[in-house]
């Protein structure tokens, strides 16, 4: 009997009630689910913003230009997806591959970038010069009173950013940690998509829906970025907010 | 589906016995599963509860320490609202929503099969912390930073954090499920307004639970962070603010009373009709207060907060919103008394807890209201006023409407009667045991008797009642009891009941007792609220049958048992100690063994569910 298939077969689109799959519906529910739990990284985010006791803060170590750029690359990173999955539906699978394909390099880019990020974080060093204390950031002040003929003219002192140094640290690394957890989920999910389609029956055009479903996702993980990149670094580093 | 040449073990075709209750993946043995199993941990808690009204019958009693005492009060709580009135909340969900809205299964069977092993092993974390070093001792709230390391280094608080987590996993997996379900496996003319109502209250739950539980989440994470690496969302030293989880807590925290009493009125509301043998009265308006309560619900967490200093703007509007929500609940008391006025009413078993429902969550309702005022609710924070309010709409509430509902469809599960004198006798009961154990609460919460304390002294005043209370539980426990005879005498000597015993009114009752596994033979069309109650009045000929014949079940394809939503369980069980406990070869310190083995079986569990067909080739069904 169709309708006993319908439930958990592959090709139910036309018979359900609403006539979407029962798998994009899930997704769609669980995105909403995703979204407050974000919402609730980033209100705990806010809640500490400008509370931290201590340094390093966020105009010491956000370097906008390099994080810009990684942005970029997993904006575009969307891009592909759109073009791998209209390529599927229009049948053309080596441009569905090679589309597939740059979305997980360009991922796995950003990734190398947040892991460059923090690594450059944890290691920040505040470099001093005793003769220019104009421009310095609030935490950079905090060494001027060394500037005595005690130390040298010039130092470079390490002053790492962990998520144990202050509530910056903590908010900043569990929030990019969290969204980096899922976009290695996501391109994970993708490279497999790819190495399943390399088989023969493993993603054809009539199975458009599980790229859908792997591409819906990934826009999510993207539009996350697009606030944390806003909120988070841009208010973090222009004054005024 | 292709397997990929990936050699994966064939899904169980006709297993038996044991293997059966593991691998099955029908929605209806998983309700049972999930019934039993809560019912079960709800006694837990009840017998956590006894402990602590022996402790307290007298002045100066020393039958538990004050440790103890709390681990008590926080494990009670803990047990009762998540693993016992939610998880007898997804039993429902499990069993009926499919029948109700004529589907032949949940919309990912095995998602489900998933979310009841998950549950079990977020039960079993938790109640296991009794025997692994000491239960969680922080209210079922958990505030930090007193459940920091700093003030709280044993393990209990790390059992509980983990036990939610996994807890929170299983609830969000059949949340995603019951909502897919509902939306989209409703048999054809079901239209959203012509669902029975326990269906639409479970659908407005599930809403919530997906909303709400990744706020927990983030919360129980950001504590657990904490706790495991040294970092400072709740160390105040470090300029942490100790609201912030009030705030997520009571974000997450306000929402889940409303996931624990919304089935619990979509129960009643079913229940009412049958026995009063007329449509519920207003059912629009019903299923509107009930979206409305969901929204609204939203709006009122920090209500659980008067007392810390949000100042008055936010305790005058979160007042205004608290009072603002007594009015669709109003609405439904009413309409639910409209059902039952002037109709012909049977005081059966499942009726007289519906009617007792209403009766005792008016006073929880009442009380509400009073600590809806912020100037009240200061002098009512933290004493027994509030206990006894929390009872009378938990207990009173959602228990009395979930006992309500295991009468009411004990005969569609099992195919046999509870006996109606025992029931009654249960009824009275815990309906007596009930009134007397916390209505004397009330007295002690404005004669100023604080809540989680583990003795009190002599010239206190608060004797008397206290030994009340304490005779009241045993009254109330007995009704327990009386229940479990009834239960097991039922289930091997009980009366053979009809498909459709109580003249039912929705779907379900349709169909022969206790369903097929196929749950209809012929999807039914509706065109009707209470489609099953005209259908048996109409006697048109020209409808399609929907009960009865078994003619063509052996053409009714359903997916065969899976093994993997238990193994990925069981990886998540043994993953979550893996982050607590570490192994320590020669130098080599914290090898995280446990926590590799139950990552690596879970990949394995989710792997092969991805990969294995819905059926096997040789099966015949």
């Amino acid at each position: 009997m169709a309708q006993a298939e319908l439930a958990h077969g592959g090709h139910e689109e036309h018979q359900t009630t609403t006539g979407l799959s029962h798998k994009k519906l899930l997704m769609w529910a669980f995105l909403g689910s995703d979204c407050m739990f974000f919402g609730s990284l980033i209100a705990t985010y806010l809640v500490y913003k400008n509370r931290s006791l201590g340094g390093p803060l966020p105009e010491d170590v956000f370097d906008i230009l390099t994080t810009s750029t990684s942005t970029f690359v997993l904006l575009m990173s969307s891009m592909s997806m759109v073009l791998a999955y209209s390529a599927l539906t229009r049948g053309n699978m080596n441009g569905f591959r090679i589309w597939l394909l740059s979305t997980c390099i360009m991922g796995a880019t950003f990734l190398g970038f947040q892991v460059f990020e923090f690594n450059e974080f944890v290691n920040h060093e505040v470099h001093f010069e005793c003769s220019h204390l104009e421009d310095l950031t609030k935490f950079e002040r905090t060494f001027a009173d060394r500037c005595d003929g005690t130390v040298d003219e010039v130092f470079i002192e390490h002053a790492g950013l962990t998520p144990r140094t202050n509530l910056f640290g903590t908010t900043f690394f569990v929030l990019t940690g969290f969204h980096g957890g899922h976009v290695t989920l996501g391109v994970i999910w993708l490279l497999a998509m790819f190495f399943y389609s390399l088989r023969k029956g493993g993603i054809t055009p009539a199975k458009h829906e599980e790229v859908d479903l792997a591409a819906l996702y990934w826009h999510f993980v993207d539009i996350v970025w697009i606030i944390i990149f806003t909120v988070i670094y841009l208010f973090g580093v222009f004054p005024g907010f | 589906m292709t397997t990929l040449g990936i050699p994966i073990p064939k899904r169980p075709i006709h297993p038996t016995g044991v293997w059966d209750w593991l691998t099955t993946i029908d929605h209806k043995k998983i309700g049972v599963l999930y019934g039993v199993t809560a019912f079960f941990l709800f006694l837990t808690g009840g017998v956590e509860a006894l402990w602590m009204r022996v402790q307290l019958m007298g002045p100066e009693a020393d039958f538990v320490t004050p440790e103890v005492y709390n681990q008590l009060f926080t494990m009670h709580a803990t047990t009762m609202i998540f693993l016992g009135v939610m998880p007898m909340g997804a039993a429902f969900f499990n069993f009926l929503i499919p029948l109700q809205i004529g589907a032949r299964d949940v919309a990912f069977p095995r998602l489900n099969a998933f979310s009841y092993w998950t549950f079990l092993a977020g039960a079993l974390i938790l109640k296991f912390s009794w025997f692994m070093g000491g239960a969680p001792n922080a209210g079922w709230f958990g505030y930090a930073p007193i459940t920091g390391i700093e003030y709280n280094p044993g393990n209990g608080i790390d059992f509980w954090i983990l036990s939610l987590q996994v807890l929170g996993i299983a609830s969000l997996a059949a949340a995603l499920n019951f909502i897919v379900t509902i939306i989209n496996m409703r048999a054809p003319g079901m239209s959203l307004m012509r669902m029975p109502l326990f269906t639409w209250m479970s659908f407005v739950t599930a809403f919530l639970l997906i909303l709400a539980f990744p706020v927990i989440t983030v919360a129980l994470i950001e504590l657990m962070f904490d706790r495991f690496y040294g970092t400072n969302f709740f160390v105040t030293s470090a300029g942490a603010n100790p609201l912030l989880w009030q705030h997520l807590f009571w974000v997450f925290g306000h929402p889940e009373v409303y996931i624990l009493i919304l089935p619990a009125m979509g129960i009643v509301s079913e229940i009412l009709p049958t026995f009063s043998k007329k449509p519920l009265f207003g059912y629009p308006v019903i299923v509107l207060s009930g979206v409305v309560i969901g929204f609204m619900g939203w709006m009122v967490w920090a209500h659980h907060m008067f007392t810390v200093g949000l100042g008055p703007v936010a305790n005058s509007v979160f007042a205004v919103t608290t009072m603002a929500i007594a009015i669709p609940t109003g609405v439904k008391i009413f309409s639910w008394i409209g059902t039952m006025w002037g109709g012909s009413i049977s005081f059966k078993t499942p009726m007289m807890f519906a009617i007792g429902f209403i009766a005792l969550f008016i006073i929880g309702g009442l009380s509400g209201v009073m600590h809806s005022s912020a100037a009240s609710d200061a002098q009512q924070q933290d004493t027994y006023f509030i206990v006894a309010h929390i009872h009378y709409v938990l207990f009173g509430g959602a228990i009395f409407a979930i006992f309500g509902g295991i009468y009411y469809w004990f005969p569609k599960m099992t195919g046999k009667f509870l006996g109606e004198k025992l029931g009654q006798l249960n009824f009275w009961l815990m309906f007596i045991g009930m009134n007397v154990t916390f209505f004397p609460m009330h007295f002690l919460g404005l004669d100023g008797m604080p809540r989680r304390v583990y003795t009190y002294s002599e010239g206190m005043g608060w004797d008397y009642w206290n030994l009340v209370a304490t005779v009241g539980s045993v009254v109330l426990a007995l009704g327990v009891l009386v229940f479990l005879h009834n239960f097991f005498k039922t289930l091997i000597s009980g009366e053979e009941a009809p498909g459709d015993p109580w003249d039912g009114r929705t779907l379900e009752w349709s169909i022969p007792s206790p369903p097929p596994h196929y749950n209809f033979v012929q999807i039914p069309t509706v065109s009707d609220i209470d489609d099953w109650w005209h259908r048996k009045r109409e006697d048109d000929s020209s409808l399609a049958p929907v009960a009865g014949s078994s003619e063509d079940e052996h053409d009714i394809h359903l997916p065969d048992p899976s093994y993997w939503p238990l193994v990925t369980a069981v990886g998540l069980f043994i993953g979550a100690y893996g982050l607590l406990y570490t192994l320590n070869i020669g130098t080599f310190t914290g090898f995280p063994l446990f926590a590799i083995v139950g990552g690596s079986i879970t990949l394995v569990g989710i792997t092969a569910w991805s990969l294995e067909p819905v059926n096997e080739p040789d099966s015949d069904h």
